[in-house]
């Protein structure tokens, strides 16, 4: 029984790196995996401007390889991931970025929850506040 | 605040809601405003096509105002924009240089063959680099670039007569003078 089992997971080994030689897509990592760590952790904070809903990590569009070929170059000359961003948004603009960044055009969607946060606490501060007074909605007028 | 008012307020707010969700709703998403407008073009140097051993560099072009328009054989959209640039190379009045967009020489040549060379010249971009460079990401995708080398405008997708006549034509006057 023991044997058996042995054999089976034998089998079963070798069948899945059969299946992994076969992956051409994985082969990359070998080559030198920090590089790879460092563009997958990139692209999945970039956009892919061809499928624009995908990251440029899990989009199989040509223009987003190329981009990947590019960004990897890029690593191996030794640019910073700052620079890389920057390369590519020099090209296609902010648009390539998941998180956008804090400027003018851009300030009312990161502090616009927040503005009005600060007015919905501040009406409710006033609704309680004034059925706290007795007075209450159905009364009014 | 009288209670008329305050029933309406929330009908309006969410009219106003409304009115920006169907705006936002008829926007094409593929129009990406380029951050190279107003920026100098690219600089490069790339064979043409059809002159072995001439290459092209993107300098020669200082002094005039050029469109840039970025195609490909395998693009089907540059089949329907294609008519339009073969009528605009008829008046002779726009110089328009075209960029094949990782295509292969053969493909490219038998496409201008068959349907026509609207192109003054044909720059071969065959890995897609310059394409990069230029923020290409859906063919077709035109240029518009003044005496200086600074792009001044960008279309993506076919070009139309409306956006010649509208958009292109005036601001090449403009710039020509």
């Amino acid at each position: 029984m023991k044997k058996l089992l042995i054999t089976l997971m034998l089998a079963s080994h070798f069948l899945l790196s059969a299946n992994v030689a076969l992956a051409g897509e994985a082969k990359p990592l070998a080559e030198d995996p920090v590089l790879e760590a460092r563009l997958k952790a990139m692209s999945h904070e970039l956009r892919c401007l061809v499928c624009q809903n995908q990251t440029l990590a899990d989009s199989d569009a040509p223009l987003a390889e190329d981009l990947r070929k590019e960004i990897r170059a890029q690593m191996r000359e030794g640019k910073s991931d700052q620079e890389v961003v920057d390369y590519l948004v020099a090209r296609y603009g902010d648009f390539v970025r998941y998180r956008p960044p804090v400027n003018n055009s851009t300030a009312l969607l990161w502090f616009g929850p927040f503005l009005l946060l600060i007015l919905g606490g501040f009406v409710l501060y006033r609704a309680l506040k004034r059925q706290a007074g007795g007075e209450s909605f159905e009364t009014e007028d | 605040m009288s209670k008329k008012l305050k029933f309406l307020l929330p009908l309006f707010l969410f009219l106003v809601a409304v009115g920006f969700l169907a705006k936002g709703l008829f926007l094409n998403p593929h129009e990406v405003p380029s951050p190279l407008v107003g920026k100098p073009a690219p600089v490069f140097t790339a064979p043409l096509l059809g002159e072995a051993g001439k290459s092209f560099h993107s300098d020669e072009m200082k002094g005039q105002v050029w469109l840039l328009n970025v195609w490909a054989s395998w693009c089907v959209a540059c089949r329907e924009e294609h008519p339009l640039l073969m009528e605009m190379a008829k008046t002779k009045k726009i110089i328009t240089y075209g960029l094949d967009y990782k295509d292969t020489d053969a493909e490219a040549q038998q496409m201008l063959a068959a349907m026509g060379n609207p192109y003054d010249k044909v720059i071969t971009d065959i890995d897609g680099k310059i394409g990069i460079d230029y923020g290409v990401y859906g063919v077709p995708e035109t240029y518009l670039i003044d005496k200086l080398g600074v792009i001044r405008y960008k279309h993506t997708g076919p070009l139309t007569p409306e956006i010649l006549l509208a958009k292109i034509v005036p601001l090449l006057n403009e710039l020509q003078q």
